[in-house]
């Protein structure tokens, strides 16, 4: 099979901090603040590599829009098992506004780019939770898109895809290219090892501009605001039913 | 930001004992700036440290309880980490090693060390007397032990201590008599890390004159008629591995396992120690890095007299000196893995200092720890007295902290 499979790795705050907003509530702190692979993306380059395992596609390219150390996420995807790296450079100003739609658009023109067959993606990033990039990607190449997945069975030009959705599990088939984005059940993802870590030095990453693949990442959307959540009120206990009946009726709540 | 599914934060309900345990999965990972135990690494070692500290906190974490108090050799999750590349750190790649320098190994081996100790100081043993057969074998012995060493499938022991010479081990009385081609090996010794359950024993024997140039290297594997432990001893801590005394009858080793040349027994045995004192350090300072971060987490939580405890300026100067002394630790155990790579002359004594300073700092450290834990503290719910326990014996083992003073004074006092 000589299928090429594109994956989408973000570089975001580690699961594990403690989260503190800026003071001048433009966003979190992220400085200084320890960052790792978004897991949903983990999961995405364990799928990929165990497809190029069972020798079902040819090469697995990671990767990442963000600044320079958006490099280091990469890298853990070549530690993974990944062939090569692309870097996509989005700093400043262009990085603080960079959303699911701007990162489609760069996933969209590199896989025309890299006559990819597949994208697979986290179904989700965990800091901003949009659930977007992989569905807006499919939509701008207008390929068919299998998102949630918890099983993927790849087939000669087709994929059967198992997804979790309200209902429970739901089962699709769909033609290649495609896009897939995963779900926490769909694989394990395996520790990097010791082995593996240092020929990731010698694989290759390439650094490309947004403008080299003619997209534009001017946003439609402003953050006015970032805040945390308002704390928790203390209940109050009352002591008869048609108490708790008033102050409902009070607060206007029935 | 979305709850991440994974089995560690499973556990966020009820109790103060279970919200212990998960802060010990959690703070592992460390993200407290000034310990931060990645300060200072290349790219590529923070890479290593990751895997190790991840390993630390999904496969070793939520069993070191279980394994210390059902005295558990965790067979399983060490060959894990073996596939990994932790069987054979140091040890060169043509025979399954991972090539990888000291400092890396100290690096590694302190990151698994804040899952278990225990299981983690058995692995740098027997990393240990993987590279010892690599480093002086030859290369019929390199190709036949060190692949099933790196991979784990066998496990391996050293044995140097007797119950008459520990800190004297030179005067050791083992003696390996040559009899056309097997040497036939008598004795003793005692408290050997892994004995009964391993496979592979590196056995310091006296096959010459009195002291330690009488001394040469035997590699003897389990099942070796006359070759039979002693009970398996009960310990404070390191319970995830057994102790045993390791006996010779009239047992017979082919003269074709002796690891370098006759009288070279001595010289190789304290060539491995050099290494397994920085590894043991670097065992210490996992333990006091997981201490402190337990230690400020509890002083954050525990409220008395109306505040928590970490407004308390003594806790706080003292919680500052612990890290002070942490980093300290490091540092020195780092600069003694350097210089041992570069295989620098002043390499044995840094090695010596730093197994000194940081087994004592360490322990002072997780001590502490366990203090401001107040009661808590002394409950086995709680990870802080398995680190008391656990790091304990590293001021006596791999030569005791006595013994490091007399290297380093004798280096002092040379003409």
């Amino acid at each position: 099979m000589s299928a090429r499979v594109l994956v989408g790795v973000k570089r975001v705050i580690d699961y594990a901090v403690k989260i503190r907003v800026k003071p001048d509530k433009t966003g979190v702190v992220t400085d200084g603040v320890k960052h790792s692979m978004n897991p949903f993306c983990e999961i995405a380059i364990e799928e990929a590599v165990r497809l190029k395992e069972k020798k079902l596609i040819k090469e697995v390219i990671a990767v990442s829009c963000g600044p320079q150390q958006s490099q280091e996420t990469i890298r853990t995807a070549l530690a993974m098992g990944a062939d090569r790296g692309i870097h996509v450079d989005v700093s400043g100003k262009d990085y603080e506004n960079l959303g699911p739609l701007q990162v489609s658009k760069i996933l969209a023109a590199l896989a025309k780019k890299e006559d990819v067959r597949l994208i697979i993606l986290g179904k989700q990033a965990i800091d901003d939770d949009c659930n977007q990039t992989g569905q807006m990607t499919a939509a701008l190449l207008d390929w068919p898109q299998g998102t949630f997945a918890s099983q993927v069975d790849f087939q000669e030009d087709s994929l059967k895809v198992e997804r979790e959705i309200d209902g429970g599990l739901e089962t699709i088939k769909i033609k290649m290219p495609a896009v897939v984005t995963a779900d926490l059940r769909l694989n394990e993802p395996r520790y990097a090892t010791l082995p593996n870590i240092m020929k990731a030095k010698k694989k290759k990453i390439d650094t490309v501009k947004p403008s080299d693949l003619g997209v534009d990442l001017s946003s439609q959307l402003e953050v006015l605001s970032v805040e945390e959540p308002s704390q928790r009120q203390a209940g109050v206990k009352v002591e008869t039913v048609e108490d708790l009946i008033k102050k409902l009726r009070d607060s206007g709540r029935i | 930001m979305a709850l991440l599914g994974k089995s560690l934060l499973r556990s966020k309900f009820g109790s103060y004992v279970c919200k212990a345990r998960e802060l010990i999965v959690n703070q592992r990972r460390c993200i407290v700036s000034c310990v931060d135990p990645s300060l200072g690494l290349t790219e590529e070692q923070k890479e290593f440290q990751k895997v190790a500290f991840d390993f630390a906190a999904n496969e070793m974490a939520p069993h070191m309880a279980e394994w210390d108090q059902k005295e558990i050799f965790p067979v399983d999750t060490m060959r894990k980490a073996a596939q990994l590349g932790f069987g054979g750190i140091y040890v060169k790649p043509d025979v399954g090693g991972s090539g990888l320098s000291r400092l890396d190994t100290s690096i590694i081996f302190e990151a698994l060390s804040t899952g278990c100790v225990s299981t983690t100081a058995y692995m740098s043993i027997h990393n240990m007397c993987a590279w010892m057969i690599d480093a002086f074998g030859n290369e019929k012995q390199r190709q036949t032990f060190c692949p099933p060493l790196c991979s784990m499938d066998k496990f391996a022991s050293y044995c140097l201590t007797e119950p008459g010479s520990g800190s004297d081990a030179a005067s050791l009385l083992t003696t390996a008599k040559r009899r056309g081609d097997h040497y036939i090996l008598n004795g003793s010794k005692a408290f050997i890390s892994g004995g009964g359950d391993t496979d592979i024993y590196v056995v310091m024997c006296r096959t010459g004159e009195k002291g330690a140039k009488g001394i040469s290297c035997v590699v003897v594997e389990k099942g070796t008629p006359g070759l039979s432990f002693g009970k398996k001893e009960k310990k404070v801590g390191w319970n995830s591995q057994p102790t045993r005394a390791v006996i010779f009858e009239d047992c017979a080793v082919p003269v074709i396992n002796r690891l370098g040349e006759e009288g070279q027994g001595f010289l190789i045995a304290m060539k491995g120690l050099n290494g397994g004192r920085i590894n043991i350090a670097s065992c210490s300072l996992g333990a006091a890095h997981a201490s402190v971060l337990l230690a400020r987490d509890h002083l954050k939580v525990r409220k008395q007299f109306g505040e928590p405890l970490s407004n308390s300026q003594f806790l706080q100067f003292t919680l500052a000196q612990m890290a002070t002394r942490l980093v300290a630790s490091r540092l020195m155990v780092r600069q003694a893995a350097l210089a041992l790579q570069e295989d620098r002359e002043d390499a044995v004594t840094l090695c010596s200092m730093a197994k000194l300073f940081a087994t004592d700092e360490c322990f002072a450290i997780c001590n502490q720890a366990l203090q401001m834990h107040g009661g808590y503290g002394y409950l086995k719910d709680y990870a802080i007295q398995q680190f008391v326990r656990d790091i304990r014996v590293h001021q006596i083992l791999e030569g005791t902290n006595e013994v490091m003073k007399m290297i380093i004074s004798r280096n002092l006092l040379q003409e």
